[in-house]
């Protein structure tokens, strides 16, 4: 084989085995940044061994041997013999049963995943642990991502690697009275990635755009791991529905378009039907989540390509469980529109005014909403004070013009 | 793999520390924790004003009154304890009584980097 050809399937390897060969060597040994450092050995070894004496039967048994030598040379040089005897012996005769069985490689990404959002790790770094130990994304990529410089997301990858070693974060699954809360832990920060890469750009191709996809993949990943989970698939569905409308936001001259007045040509419907085959498997468990009502919110609106209409008194239903699981201001604020354009205006403005000043300060929608609201009410002068608010608290030149352009409009 | 427990706790919450039923409360957590064979040591400690800090300088040793830094949270006890994981550790440190009103920090004694998941240290 061709040194060319021969690099294909390493690579090869690499993006489908990677996330699956950490996971078996770190829910042996706890230590993450170790098992990334054998195995990068590996696949240097396998670079220059497999174009001369072949791609191995079972390349991952082939990296996992090489990848267990290295640990062990790594043990002996930093002296630490104590238990890492017992689990590179453990290591090795796992390594040859999987070499012997003729099944795939077991996928223990899954504890990995629980790994990278245990409470212990600092936020900020689970979603970019995950993306780099899960998906195999290098840290320059995830750092453009995060908006960051490599060097401070280097950093915080790797404290984060430390502590999951030194202060022996179990690479387990949890137990089921811990279950749903370690869940939403994973699911926060695979979404929070996506909302990341959503947010602010329109720009295809851009490292944000990359990230929201790399998020999808995570998401699909995690429904694989996790196929009796409701709320993976719920969250799924609600990453592919708006994941669908990319091209529909921003009209041809780049101006921002509201989703009511999105042309709905412009819509995914491949993805579309993605996100309702999830949603609906995930509503036979009967054990509705936030992220299943924020997708059968998105559903309705994806159904306006179909009926001409949104249904909101049924948006409306869907908010009031929302704020019931999930009282965040993103659902207090969604429920109170909801609630003016299903027809009972006085009823969504009170409930925008019913919400905290402390928690509206700063965010963008909520502005948004009151001025809309505000407008419907023939409040003029406040509608435009709102939305020069609003306009002056996003990041995203688009919806700025847009906003100012309403603001205008009301007076 | 050992974990120390350290209880952090503000003037105020120490002062209320000396009544019967928090007494009550510390004694049942180390039995507790004995009971469970986790227990490796621990012990409450009197208030900073009774602290002396000793360091030596230039060959020289300097003693003086009071903690090495004025903090608002100070030490107020600690204990060791010895089980497979960070998540057992987080468990026991949330049935500390003085997680109730004070915190409890979570930190690996330095050693055993490779102690494996489940095992126990040698």
């Amino acid at each position: 084989m061709s040194e060319a050809a021969t690099r294909d399937v390493v690579e090869d390897t690499a993006r489908n085995s990677y996330g699956r060969l950490i996971a078996f060597l770190a829910a042996r040994s706890g230590d993450v940044a170790g098992a990334e450092d054998a195995l990068s050995d590996a696949f240097v070894a396998a670079l220059e061994r497999w174009p001369q004496d072949g791609v191995p039967e079972k390349p991952e048994a082939w990296l996992l041997h090489v990848a267990r030598n290295r640990l062990i040379d790594a043990a002996r040089r930093h002296q630490v013999r104590q238990n890492s005897e017992m689990f590179l012996q453990q290591i090795a005769e796992e390594a040859q049963a999987v070499a012997e069985r003729h099944d795939h490689f077991p996928d223990e990404r899954l504890k990995l995943l629980f790994v990278c959002a245990h409470p212990a790790i600092d936020i900020a770094a689970r979603t970019p642990l995950m993306l780099q130990i899960v998906l195999c994304l290098d840290a320059a990529r995830i750092a453009s991502a995060f908006l960051v410089s490599p060097a401070a997301m280097g950093q915080r990858l790797v404290r984060a690697k430390n502590k999951i070693r030194d202060a022996v974060i179990p690479c387990r699954a949890p137990d089921p009275p811990e279950w749903n809360e370690r869940v939403s832990f994973v699911l926060d920060a695979i979404y929070s990635s996506y909302t990341a890469g959503w947010d602010s750009l329109n720009e295809a191709g851009s490292t944000l755009h990359a990230l929201a996809a790399d998020a999808i993949t995570l998401g699909r990943t995690l429904v694989q791991l996790m196929p009796a989970e409701p709320e993976a698939q719920g969250l799924l569905a609600l990453m592919l529905h708006c994941e669908a409308r990319r091209a529909a936001r921003y009209s041809t001259n780049g101006e921002f378009v509201p989703l009511d007045q999105q042309d709905t040509a412009l819509w995914s419907r491949l993805m579309i039907d993605e996100a309702e085959r999830h949603l609906r498997s995930a509503a036979t468990f009967k054990r509705m989540g936030r992220y299943q009502l924020e997708a059968a919110i998105q559903s309705i609106h994806a159904n306006r390509a179909i009926s001409g209409e949104i249904d909101w008194p049924e948006i409306v239903l869907l908010y009031e469980g929302l704020v019931q699981l999930a009282p965040g201001i993103g659902s207090l604020v969604g429920r109170a529109v909801a609630l003016a354009q299903a027809g009972n205006l006085a009823a969504g403005f009170a409930a925008l005014e019913e919400i905290p000043a402390e928690r509206t300060v700063n965010y963008q929608p909520y502005w948004a909403a009151r001025g809309h609201l505000l407008q419907l009410l023939n409040k003029n002068d406040e509608a435009q004070k709102a939305f020069t608010r609003a306009a002056s608290l996003t990041d995203d030149p688009a919806l700025r013009d847009y906003l100012f352009k309403r603001s205008a409009e009301v007076i | 793999m050992k974990y120390a427990l350290l209880v952090h706790q503000s003037q105020e919450q120490f002062d209320k520390r000396d009544n019967a039923a928090a007494m009550a409360a510390g004694r049942a957590y180390s039995e507790a924790l004995q009971a469970a064979g986790v227990f490796v040591g621990g012990a409450g400690l009197e208030s900073p004003q009774a602290t002396t800090t000793v360091s030596i300088r230039d060959g020289k040793r300097q003693v003086h009154d009071g903690p090495y830094a004025e903090t608002k949270e100070f030490l107020a006890g600690f204990g060791i304890i010895d089980v497979p994981d960070l998540d057992a550790a987080l468990e026991w440190a949330a049935r500390h009584p003085a997680a109730a009103f004070a915190s409890v920090e979570v930190r690996p004694l330095l050693g055993s980097h490779f102690a494996v998941g489940g095992g126990k240290p040698s």
